[in-house]
């Protein structure tokens, strides 16, 4: 029996688990992807949190089994009609696709680090982002890394900052900035790591072990107070300046290195997306679900889903659970 | 230091300055502080440049430093400054320079005030007619004095007797550029280059041959900050401020500071001498002082104006090591001699730091 | 009365039932910001005075919703109003006039 055609974009994890699943119950999802290669933000990081799992083996065993999925990189959306039917999805290379169901996973951006233009991110050799360090992990190569012996995190760089027009936590960088800190440590053991915070969210199963880990295990110092300045020094060295508010003082330090932890932005496709299809989105930007509690992954207009990052910051696992959730609404809808 | 990313942020923070045809109006302090300077703007604008910049006797305070002390309420400043438009309007002008940074940060303020609420526009409108029957209209373009000569830094280079060079290492000088408070911070986009990184004095130092140094404390204010000086009691953090700056900037050994605001060249050049007599400590190398600059003397000493006339023997710190390292000839007879050779009273000299 | 070489020690127990925060209810009126800061230290991180006086916007709300007056009329009256606050608080707070608000509240002349 063949079943109907169901059109996923973004081809990130979330659309690739939304692809799968479809196809294990027989649809034939067309996946499609804007980027040259399938697995989003995945691509780029070096290890997950909690454990450390390599983010190289979890895209693999994503993408070793895709048969039955038509997925296609390389492509924009042109325009999307919606009839009667379901949608038809124009891409730009020509192609045209008819679906009942739609679903977009078309997940976020991170926070351009250098709109905090007080941070210094593209201006001192030495501020660099959480996405940088990661590729740093991967490869061990980075012109800006060189054996440095202070280094400070920055939390919330571009979340919770209404100057920075973002007010949202973005909730997975306390814990991504708790396993950096701790990777970034076992390289450099001699260095001196800090983290500047407001407040700590490390909300999951174990992320509390993480974060013990790092202060026991790695000596990781977590200072209170958020930074309010960067400056660079005649030797190159950066200044950074904060409160040490559970002292009470203002303070200064020297620093080799600082990463700054972009918070979660919704991706640039989203506000397009949102005005073709009419998915409304919050305050945020993000898609808004039909009901946050119970329907996350469905909106008002029948036969277009939403997953993934797309409704807001979220883990890879959540990211999963949600995909697998998402593909069988799409089946209930078909059948 | 990653120069093209600064590149990057000064071509987002560009404003449009018109070319010609200025309704002009000066600070009401930089004549005292640096009397020559706004004269040396007036005579390079019109005179070497040719342009029409327009000034009236009628031109009053803009009420700033009264209206930042909460002395009188905004709808008193704003009325003011309506009195100014209303000057620029009967004068047939629209674009509208100011000389002081207070006065720009005020102007900014009023007209993003009127923008939001166009009601307080009207009412300010009505204040103005029953106060002295005058009407208004809002200036097209809005600039600093500095944004103008920043917009003919290429024509002045091409008349450009002396380069921002050390005559003698042939290297281009250090030059420390101050920014006031009030230029940009309030309204980055109202500023050349933006608030973190501003490009007007850069663009300035750096097309006449000198090597703007970016040192930690750069954005810090020159620690004027109206009520810090102006109440005797809190005068300490004034001068602590300045210190924090100097201190900063002292192992780049800067050749000079440009500023272009009112209040910071006079506290940033002030501050030192007292800084020496409480501490001994000077900044300039062999016991002199960094010699502070308005842009507008930057401006005229690169044209080959005589330092006198652009008024530096009214610096507290000597300005002529500054002069011998670009290689500007001067009189020092000539120092004291006011106009039509009657003599200035002669300063005293202090104890810690040289003034030659 | 003996002394037996010991004593019955102090409480320093801060009892907050008791405390005296009229100033700052009569603040969050004025003020619903007032609530709003998370006492990251930006403010004192960045104030030009903080680094030379105990000022500390974060501790001035502090301590009015803990009723320790004379903590914040001290820090109070180290505040020139220069408004550097105001540009990095992350809570979008109008921080300046927060303060003055406060100023007003406790009848002092900034």
């Amino acid at each position: 029996m063949a079943k109907d055609n169901v059109v996923v974009i973004g081809g990130g994890p979330c659309g690739i688990e939304v692809s799968r699943n479809l196809r294990d119950m027989g649809y034939t999802p067309i996946l499609l992807e804007q980027q040259s290669e399938l697995g989003g933000h995945l691509r780029k990081w070096d290890r997950l949190f909690p454990e450390g799992v390599e983010a190289r083996k979890v895209l693999k065993e994503l993408t070793s089994d895709l048969k039955g999925v038509k997925w296609f990189t390389d492509v924009n959306i042109e325009s999307i009609q919606k009839s009667r039917k379901g949608y038809t999805v124009n891409v730009d290379t020509g192609m045209s696709f008819e679906t009942k169901a739609l679903v977009l996973t078309t997940g976020f951006k991170l926070f351009p680090a250098e709109n905090k233009q007080e941070y210094g991110y593209n201006i001192y050799e030495r501020v660099i982002t959480n996405a940088d360090l990661e590729q740093f992990f991967k490869t061990r190569k980075d012109s800006r890394i060189q054996n440095p012996k202070t280094i400070g995190f920055v939390h919330c760089v571009g979340s919770r900052d209404e100057k920075a027009c973002n007010r949202q936590c973005s909730k997975v960088c306390c814990a991504t900035a708790v396993k950096q800190a701790s990777e970034i440590k076992e390289i450099f053991p001699d260095a001196t790591v800090y983290c500047f915070y407001m407040d700590l969210r490390l909300f999951g199963r174990s992320y509390e072990d993480m974060y013990l880990n790092a202060q026991r295990k790695y000596g990781v110092r977590f200072i209170r107070g958020r930074v309010s300045e960067v400056s660079e020094d005649i030797d190159g060295k950066l200044y950074v300046k904060a409160e040490d508010t559970l002292l009470g003082k203002p303070m200064k330090i020297k620093m080799d290195l600082l990463v700054l932890m972009t918070g979660i932005l919704p991706g640039d496709s989203t506000r397009p997306f949102a005005e073709m299809l009419k998915v409304p989105t919050g305050e945020d930007g993000f898609f808004t679900p039909k009901d946050t509690i119970l329907e996350p992954c469905v909106t008002k207009e029948g036969g277009l889903f939403v997953a993934g990052a797309c409704t807001g910051p979220k883990t890879i696992p959540e990211t999963i659970s949600e995909a697998r959730a998402t593909a069988i609404q799409v089946h209930k809808y078909l059948s | 230091m990653i120069y093209k990313g600064k590149q990057k942020i000064w071509s987002d923070y560009q404003k449009e300055i018109p070319d010609d045809h200025w309704f002009y109006v000066r600070s009401c302090i930089r004549q005292n502080f640096f009397p020559a300077s706004e004269v040396t703007f007036l005579r390079i604008l019109r005179d070497e440049l040719g342009k029409d910049i327009y000034e009236t006797p009628h031109h009053t305070t803009c009420g700033g430093i009264a209206y930042h002390q909460e002395c009188i309420p905004q709808e008193t400043q704003m009325t003011i400054i309506a009195r100014q438009f209303a000057l620029m309007t009967e004068a047939g002008y629209e674009n509208y320079a100011c000389s002081c940074i207070t006065s720009f940060g005020l102007y900014c303020e009023t007209l993003e005030t009127w923008h939001e609420m166009p009601e307080v526009l009207e009412r300010i409108r009505e204040n103005l007619w029953k106060a002295c029957r005058r009407e208004f209209n809002i200036p097209k373009y809005l600039a600093h004095s500095s944004d103008l000569v920043y917009k003919f830094r290429d024509e002045i280079a091409e008349k450009a007797k002396y380069k921002l060079v050390n005559k003698e290492t042939g290297e281009p000088l250090k030059v420390v550029e101050h920014i006031g408070c009030h230029y940009a911070k309030m309204f980055p986009s109202k500023g050349v280059g933006g608030a973190e990184y501003p490009y007007v004095l850069v663009g300035m130092a750096e097309k006449w041959g000198g090597n703007v140094i970016d040192y930690p404390e750069r954005r810090h204010c020159c620690g004027y900050g109206f009520r810090q000086y102006h109440v005797k009691a809190n005068r300490g953090y004034s001068i602590s401020n300045t210190h924090k700056k100097f201190e900063s900037m002292e192992p780049y050994h800067p050749d000079f500071i440009v500023t272009n605001c009112p209040g910071c060249p006079y506290f940033l050049d002030r501050w030192q001498y007292v800084i020496a007599e409480q501490t001994g400590k000077t900044y300039g190398g062999n016991g002199y002082g960094i010699p502070v600059l308005t842009y507008e003397e930057m401006a005229g000493l690169v044209l080959g104006y005589d330092p006198w006339d652009l008024g530096m023997q009214t610096h507290q710190i000597a300005v002529e090591p500054l002069l011998d390292k670009i290689g500007v000839k001067y009189d020092e007879s000539k120092k004291y001699e006011g106009t039509g050779g009657k003599p200035l009273p002669e300063p005293e000299f202090p104890m810690n730091i040289r003034c030659c | 009365m003996i002394d037996f070489g010991y004593s019955l020690s102090k409480s320093r127990t801060l009892r907050i039932d008791n405390l005296d925060d009229s100033r700052f209810k009569a603040l969050h009126k004025l003020e619903p910001d007032a609530y709003k800061c998370i006492g990251c230290g930006s403010c004192t991180a960045s104030c030009s005075a903080g680094v030379f006086t105990e000022l500390s916007l974060r501790k001035i709300l502090l301590s009015m919703q803990r009723g320790d007056e004379k903590e914040y009329l001290n820090q109070l009256q180290s505040c020139m109003l220069c408004g550097k606050c105001m540009l990095v608080c992350p809570r979008g707070i109008n921080t300046r006039h927060l303060i003055l608000s406060i100023c007003k509240i406790c009848s002092i002349e900034k």
